[in-house]
């Protein structure tokens, strides 16, 4: 199978890549839009700050790119969120592959943020989330969040209930991060490379 | 709920996995990598992998070692020993390493924290704090591997590394290293209680009991250990089954 990876200036991608060289796959890290058009699956990561990501995005055209891909899309955190319509982090319009909007975490007295560790999701509606128990343990660390609305297909509860997942059509998202959630990670990456 | 955190520590020394009680009397435990993919297998939550021979020996950075780790380890894990500047910071990161810690480079120049947060964001710098309580009460900070005393009071330090946007600090009880005598309560809970950042205690867990009160009484968010999984006293998976039947949320 032939999987992509976004490469722009957001880190965390040799981890990604790592993760898929465990399930037997060797992806190609590429900015190369015909690249990305001709894969079957395209992985877009990220750890880092919304702006700077989409001006980057913006100044290879990949942008338009990406919202055009036909074959399955899976943003991982920064890459989820930049699928969202809007984020908060330093008021950024983004790709609108999904409707939800990305705000901050507002402090509650008790809870840190960022959200750093282990938190379960739950409420699974994707084929991402094929034979999973219900509250499964996954790793998360980020400081905004996709709000609920009609693409969340995995919930998780951090101050408030949250989208831990979005999907719409080919597009798929989720806030933690799969390749750094032990067996659990490794399943989703799984289904994600079995959709069909 | 977000999880408690159980954390296995790999102390390194010439590219093996060594662990001393007290920091003094090294034993080996193995091969860094393939115990870390062990640990992982079994359940641990996040990794630890200190190089102790670093900053003595001004090593520079674990970045080959980071890459080895990265390449089969399916969870988080942390990279530290002699972590002094953004460069080191951003090859470690750049090879696979989710968190940096760092220690006595922070306590010497604390404005590389800030710089650090500000480059990598705070949710990768870690600030470990060695601290050792005197003969008059008080918990001091001790810096390069604990054999550097300081006048700095261990609850000051950890603020000022706080408020300069350290994400996260791993606190170890010199008193308690090595004893597994269980951990440091109070110093433990001081330190939670002055910050807003998780604290992850470090030093003295011996028995499952040590690690249910570091989290009901100490307020940490995370607990480290390291010669108790290394030599097998104590089975991750029945540790983290023990804190689930005693009320605290613990990922299986």
């Amino acid at each position: 199978m032939n999987v992509a990876i976004v490469k722009y200036n957001a880190g965390n991608i040799l981890s990604v890549t790592y993760a898929l060289e465990r399930l037997g796959v060797s992806p190609v890290v590429t900015d190369n839009i015909e690249e990305l058009q001709k894969a079957d699956r395209v992985i877009f990561p990220g750890v880092g700050e919304a702006s700077t990501a989409m001006a980057y995005l913006k100044e290879r055209n990949l942008d338009t790119v990406i919202k055009k891909l036909e074959q399955p899309v899976l943003g991982i955190c920064l890459g989820m969120q930049l699928l969202c319509s809007y984020s908060e982090e330093n008021d950024t319009t983004c790709l609108s592959v999904f409707d939800e909007r990305v705000v901050s975490f507002l402090p509650n007295g008790t809870d840190k943020i960022p959200q750093v560790g282990w938190n379960t999701i739950s409420d699974y509606s994707s084929n991402l989330f094929n034979d999973l128990p219900e509250n499964a343990y996954c790793y998360f660390v980020h400081g905004y969040y996709a709000a609920l609305g009609p693409d969340t297909a995995a919930t998780t509860n951090y101050i408030l209930p949250y989208s831990a997942a979005l999907h719409k059509n080919n597009f798929y998202g989720v806030q933690f991060h799969p390749e750094k959630s032990a067996a659990v990670g490794e399943k989703i990456l799984q289904n994600f490379l079995d959709i069909v | 709920m977000l999880a408690k955190r159980i954390i296995a520590c790999l102390d390194i020394k010439n590219g093996r996995t060594v662990k001393g009680v007290n920091f003094e009397n090294i034993r080996d435990a193995g091969d860094p990598v393939e115990l870390g993919a062990f640990y992982a297998a079994a359940g641990i939550d996040e990794l630890v992998f200190l190089d102790i021979t670093a900053t003595n020996e001004k090593r520079k950075t674990l970045a080959d070692l980071a890459k080895k780790i990265a390449a089969v380890i399916n969870i988080p894990f942390t990279v530290g020993g002699g972590v002094a500047s953004i460069e080191d910071v951003r090859i470690l990161l750049q090879n696979g390493a989710d968190k940096i810690a760092v220690n006595s480079a922070a306590f010497k120049k604390p404005t590389l924290i800030a710089d650090m947060a500000r480059e990598f964001g705070s949710q990768c710098i870690v600030v470990a704090i060695d601290t050792k309580q005197e003969a008059d009460g008080e918990w001091y900070v001790y810096l390069n591997g604990g054999t550097v005393p300081t006048s700095t009071t261990c609850l000051a330090w950890a603020q000022e590394a706080a408020n300069l946007g350290a994400g996260e600090i791993l606190l170890t009880s010199m008193n308690h290293d090595g004893t597994k005598s269980g951990f440091a309560l109070e110093i433990t809970a001081a330190v939670s209680k002055a910050v807003s950042i998780p604290v992850i205690a470090s030093g003295g867990g011996g028995t499952m009991e040590h690690f249910e009160a570091v989290f009901k009484v100490g307020a940490a968010d995370g607990a480290l250990a390291a010669s108790i999984f290394h030599f097998k006293e104590m089975e991750v998976h029945a540790l983290k089954s023990f804190l689930l039947d005693n009320g605290l949320p613990i990922r299986l």
